[in-house]
């Protein structure tokens, strides 16, 4: 029996305000490591918050930043996952999630899909990332690190679990909207997420972990609910809408296991099936003619 | 027995909110302005209406009945029952309350019929109803921002999102304010959220009404009832149907149109007059950021 204790750092960063988000995560991982915690999971940008606009230079970070360092150094004996906008050496800006173990950056996934529709604005300042890749961890497993819209396409917990993970993280700055009452919780973002990590667990038969801020930014109300999900798609633990927190939730590695072998889900992937028809599908979608309308289906 | 009692209005069931989630989210908003700007009071015109009867439920919950200053800001000819019924809510938050008549600030500009002329001159008193309402919302506004500062708080709006999107408002009258938090519900969720933190009753079944002047009232005015104009324009604006498919639905066309050219004439209300680009880089424009963020010195 393998247990982790992993800490849920639902916060509310203050936008634009580094020193005062820097000072905040060194406190929750005081507060996380007298908890005994392996892992603390921080929300997307809880260092700089979200809606950053023209400030994201402002509060750009390089990998070596002392600032950063800093706070590195402090996850001695432990695990984080921490959000930030990394600048760089050509001096574009991402929204960054690094995976910080013993006093070292242990691997930085940049996000993917980046929201430019309805309420969101990203591409206009950020680059996006290129790489969806697991990485080695001190906890055991595999880690796969998301952030939030990276979730909304189904290849992202895909390739990661293909990849080794077994603990999926993904890290939000997810924007609370729809209160109709017709909704499972009384917040329509909430039911969809819900929905989606349930799934994800279940198809990758690995755990979910999943950490979204609270607090406000602007008119946007970030709704938190940060979860950890079983690798049988059942909530392993729920943290309130809104309140602001640190949850400590314990999970037993030998479920994983237990599933994995009783489901066996990914033994049976056919990567190379999905590779074939994969570069079929974008040569063709390439192709000399117009966008097809409509391909799906039609015979190679 | 007594006979059931009627309900105090209909709520079209695609209306339906959850009013628990709704008020966490207006009153978190409501704290997490005041937080960013560096302030801890609230200023509030209240009417006797249900609109800013609720803004000041919300207000008072949100920093405590002590930090809240409700206005009353009658004309001459304003219905005495709407003061009664804003007197009620004051009293029953137990917040600050001021009376300020506006009359002679109205009269001093227009005149009155067989009375001194006014500011304006002798073609003062001849000024139609609509150019009347608007000075009278004007010269609320303008009570309100000189009295925030004198009770060091900000102008909390109370303008809900019916009025808004059909530009039943006057600019930079009844829709200016710091911030509002109730301007994303339509009139009848308004209601809902409304009976839901405990409006009285009375202020709760009464017709809507701008109380611009005697008799007046919104349905009558704008020539539909609220329900069905909140359902077309959730219709309309939330879920993005097209007039025919409004039509099949049931709406009458005529009204249908009339909606649509409402809500697209008042786009201006809306938004941030328009800067002339002349420069490399111009606020609104390419200069984009928070309107709250590090570094500010508080202004008012």
């Amino acid at each position: 029996m393998q247990r982790l204790r992993i800490a849920l750092a639902q916060l509310a960063p203050r936008l634009g305000d580094l020193e005062v988000n820097l000072e905040t995560h060194r406190r929750q991982l005081a507060d996380a490591r007298a908890e005994h915690a392996d892992l603390v999971v921080f929300p997307e940008l809880g260092l700089t918050g979200y809606l950053l606009q023209d400030l994201n230079a402002d509060v750009a970070m390089r990998l070596d930043d002392p600032r950063l360092a800093g706070l590195v150094a402090e996850t001695k004996g432990l695990s984080a996952v921490i959000s930030f906008v990394e600048e760089s050496a050509d001096h574009r800006l991402f929204i960054a999630a690094a995976l910080v173990e013993d006093g070292a950056i242990v691997h930085v996934h940049r996000k993917v899909f980046l929201p430019t529709y309805g309420l969101f604005d990203e591409r206009r300042f950020f680059a996006a990332g290129a790489a969806v890749r697991a990485t080695e961890s001190r906890l055991g497993p595999r880690v796969g690190l998301a952030i939030c819209e990276d979730f909304w396409h189904l290849a992202v917990p895909d390739l990661l679990a293909l990849d080794g993970a077994q603990l999926l993280i993904n890290v939000s700055s997810s924007p609370g909207r729809d209160v109709a009452a017709a909704n499972e919780v009384g917040l329509g973002t909430a039911t969809s997420w819900r929905t989606m990590m349930r799934a994800y667990a279940q198809l990758t038969t690995s755990f979910v972990i999943f950490v979204n801020r609270v607090g406000l930014d602007e008119s946007i109300s970030f709704w938190g609910g940060s979860e950890v999900i079983a690798p049988s798609g059942a909530a392993v633990f729920q943290a309130p809408l809104f309140d602001e927190g640190l949850y400590l939730v314990e999970i037993d590695l030998a479920d994983l296991r237990r599933e994995r072998i009783a489901l066996p889900l990914l033994r049976d992937e056919r990567p190379e099936v999905m590779l074939r028809q994969l570069e079929q599908i974008v040569r063709e979608r390439a192709g000399a003619t117009a966008e097809p309308e409509h391909e799906a289906g039609s015979p190679a | 027995m007594s006979a059931p009692r009627a309900e105090a209005f209909t709520v079209p069931e695609e209306l339906a909110i959850d009013a628990a989630v709704a008020r966490r989210l207006a009153v978190d908003f409501i704290r997490g302005q005041l937080r960013q700007a560096g302030f801890e009071r609230l200023v509030l015109g209240l009417s006797g209406g249900v609109d800013s009867a609720l803004v000041a439920f919300l207000a008072a919950e949100a920093v405590g009945p002590e930090r809240l200053l409700c206005v009353l800001m009658p004309y001459r000819t304003s219905a005495a029952s709407s003061r009664r019924d804003a007197e009620s809510v004051a009293r029953r938050l137990r917040c600050a309350s001021r009376l300020v008549d506006i009359s002679p600030m109205v009269d001093g500009y227009f005149g009155t019929d067989g009375g001194s002329p006014g500011a304006l001159g002798p073609d003062g008193p001849a000024a139609s109803a609509g150019r009347r309402g608007n000075f009278m919302a004007r010269a609320r506004m303008a009570v309100l921002y000189d009295l925030s500062v004198m009770w060091n708080g900000l102008v909390i709006g109370t303008g809900n999102k019916t009025e808004a999107l059909i530009g039943y408002t006057t600019l930079y009258g009844d829709n200016a304010s710091a911030f509002n938090p109730i301007g994303d519900l339509y009139k009848t969720q308004v209601r809902q959220l409304a009976r839901a933190v405990g409006v009285p009753d009375a202020i709760l079944r009464k017709a809507p009404s701008a109380d611009l002047w005697p008799g007046q009232t919104d349905e009558a005015e704008v020539g539909f009832d609220y329900a069905t104009i909140d359902r077309l324009l959730f219709w309309l604006v939330d879920r993005r149907r097209s007039p025919d498919e409004l039509v099949a639905m049931g709406f009458d066309a005529g009204m249908v149109e009339r909606v649509e050219a409402m809500v697209a004439g008042s786009e201006f209300k809306r938004q941030v007059p328009p800067v002339a680009k002349i420069s490399s880089r111009t606020t609104g424009v390419d200069y984009l950021y928070p309107r709250r963020r590090p570094g500010a010195r508080r202004a008012t």
